[in-house]
């Protein structure tokens, strides 16, 4: 028995260490690599490694297309984690009533997550033609033509706020997904808790917003999170629906730009550095939250 | 109580609740918007397009659009299933394995693989991309399928592993004890024992590591050339050529979120419970 015991073990490490070895590799060790590099005067095809401190660093910092990033970034993050989580909640309340029907309505709000930020931009590059007059066409010409005149807009063209058309795209695509997070919320809440309010006399809209909606908080938390941290990183879906220009640019399209257009390796890697710490501030905590939940049970 | 003031009962009373149909109507349009004009683009005659005409319906059935669609994206379209599958089954395979040592062998030191593979599921990939592509150029595998099939089953390890574990977590103990009592090791446990019950997780990990390779752009544009590009590369260029007609790229567009829509609209239970697991974790 603990023959077999001891044959188990060096098995197991055996089958396991492969992966742990690539995780640290690849992950970790390229992490590391990156960093090096974001120190480095790496410029051009060939490596260099000559260290040059955090001068990448101070570059990007008094660099105006990186404070346009960071604006972006903001806009794009604040219009889609709110958008999504408000759309998503208000789907999942609707849903949660028993209608016939659920089922389907539940599968098509979520349709959108199966496919690719590419085709959604390439689909919502032409739904969001700013043309207006004779060669108005896309939700443009839908809302000319239902008489909502007031909605017309430039869309991504917008000066300054462009970026916001780009994030009702990916509230399309990822709002089905917060809605599914809610909803399994809304279904952990118990039935008697609701029914022991009716009992008492509060109409359904008290029971939402004292009981149900209290409850959700870490669905809610849950859900910042993760969008949060995939707005962060956005970059198919702008670079399909606008191609790579100046007044839609974001951290992950200057980093690609600077990089493998541009050869800039040591400013490319700073900015993916620096994108990974916007990324840890959010998931960090996020881990280590899960980790003690999970111990408690 | 309230059974006393409830009015009498007849067959399809209308009922408010009923009421939440119209949002829910309104929402369906919302979502379905894009995928209208998408079916709508591609069934038109070359003759009939035009951006005025966008939204209107076609007056006949035609698959030009498609077929140069396809003319084009072909090629891609085979490099796709050429990396997804095997891309898709490795990772299932080392998923399990993983998951299984991890889930029944307590070590010390365990504890911080979780979040060690965690973290690693959450990087921006920007973070790994310099080093990557200088890797897979040292080694040769730079540009072609191989190392792009590599990127994905790496970076899909914990996501995999932590899927599977998950699982494997809810076997009761008393199985591969049993099992153990019998004489057999841990590979014959995990053969005989573990995988006939893990078909579920699987479909779970399958479709999950199929759709995220099928749609990734990033690693793709960075790692293949263009005469491996995958499909999600190739209709993102053939968008922003100025040659190709707007109709074609839709026709294009749908072609290439078939294959992740299918699997959705088949096996959409199996995609829902692997997205959970992506975002939250058991």
């Amino acid at each position: 028995m603990s023959r077999l015991k001891n044959k188990d073990t060096i098995t197991s490490i055996a089958l396991v260490a492969p992966s742990i070895l690539a995780v640290g590799i690849f992950v970790y060790g390229f992490i590391a690599w990156s960093m090096r590099v974001s120190f480095s005067a790496w410029k051009g095809l060939l490596p260099d490694y000559t260290w040059v401190g955090l001068k990448n660093y101070i570059e990007l910092f008094s660099d105006p297309r990186f404070w346009i990033d960071i604006r972006n970034t903001i806009t794009f993050t604040s219009v889609f984690v709110i958008g999504s989580i408000l759309l998503g909640l208000f789907l999942a309340v609707l849903l949660d009533q028993n209608l016939p029907g659920e089922n389907f309505f539940r599968s098509l709000f979520l349709f959108p997550m199966a496919i690719s930020f590419i085709v959604t931009g390439v689909v919502w590059r032409w739904l969001m033609n700013p043309a207006t007059g004779t060669r108005i066409s896309g939700f443009n010409q839908l809302f000319d033509a239902i008489g909502l005149d007031f909605l017309i807009n430039t869309w991504h063209t917008t000066p300054r706020w462009g970026i916001a058309a780009i994030a009702l795209a990916a509230i399309w695509q990822m709002s089905g997904f917060t809605m599914a997070l809610y909803l399994g919320g809304l279904r952990s809440v118990p039935d008697e808790l609701r029914e022991a309010a009716r009992v008492d006399g509060a109409t359904e809209l008290q029971i939402y917003r004292h009981i149900v909606l209290p409850m959700l908080n870490p669905v809610t938390l849950s859900a910042l999170i993760i969008l949060g941290h995939i707005s962060l990183k956005v970059f198919d879906l702008i670079i399909a629906i606008a191609g790579k220009q100046l007044p839609l640019d974001v951290p992950a399209i200057y980093m690609w730009q600077a990089t493998f257009d541009g050869y800039f390796f040591g400013r490319g890697a700073a900015i993916a550095i620096l994108l990974l710490l916007a990324v840890s501030l959010l998931i960090i905590p996020y881990i280590i939250y899960n980790i003690r939940n999970e111990a408690d049970l | 109580m309230s059974s006393l003031t409830r009015r009498p009962r007849f067959h399809f009373r209308f009922q408010p609740r009923y009421l939440l149909y119209i949002p829910l109507l309104l929402m369906s349009v919302f979502y379905l918007i894009p995928m209208y004009v998408v079916i709508v683009t591609g069934l038109k005659s070359f003759d009939e397009i035009s951006l005025r005409t966008m939204w209107t319906l076609p007056s006949g059935i035609n698959f030009d659009n498609f077929v140069v669609a396809y003319q084009n994206l072909a090629p891609s379209l085979w490099n796709s299933i050429n990396m997804v599958v095997p891309a898709a089954i490795i990772s299932s395979f080392i998923g399990s394995i993983n998951g299984f040592v991890l889930a029944r062998w307590k070590f010390r030191g365990a504890d911080i693989i979780f979040p060690i593979l965690l973290f690693g599921m959450f990087i921006p990939y920007q973070s790994i991309l310099i080093p990557l592509v200088e890797f897979m150029r040292t080694i040769n595998m730079y540009g072609g399928l191989p190392g792009l099939i590599m990127a994905h089953v790496i970076y899909g390890i914990p996501i995999t592993t932590l899927t599977f574990r998950n699982y494997y977590a809810t076997i009761p103990k008393e199985i591969i004890e049993a099992a153990r009592m019998d004489g057999a090791d841990l590979l014959k446990t995990y053969r005989h024992i573990i995988l006939p019950v893990s078909i579920p997780s699987f479909v779970v990990v399958l479709i999950w590591q199929f759709t995220s390779a099928w749609n990734d752009f990033l690693f793709a544009v960075v790692l293949t050339k263009p005469e491996f590009w995958p499909v999600t590369v190739a209709l993102n260029n053939l968008a922003g050529s100025q040659i190709i007609a707007w109709n074609v790229q839709m026709a294009g567009a749908l072609l290439t979120a078939l294959p992740t829509l299918l699997v959705y609209i088949f096996l959409g239970r199996y995609f829902l419970r692997g997205l959970m697991a992506g975002a939250l974790k058991g």
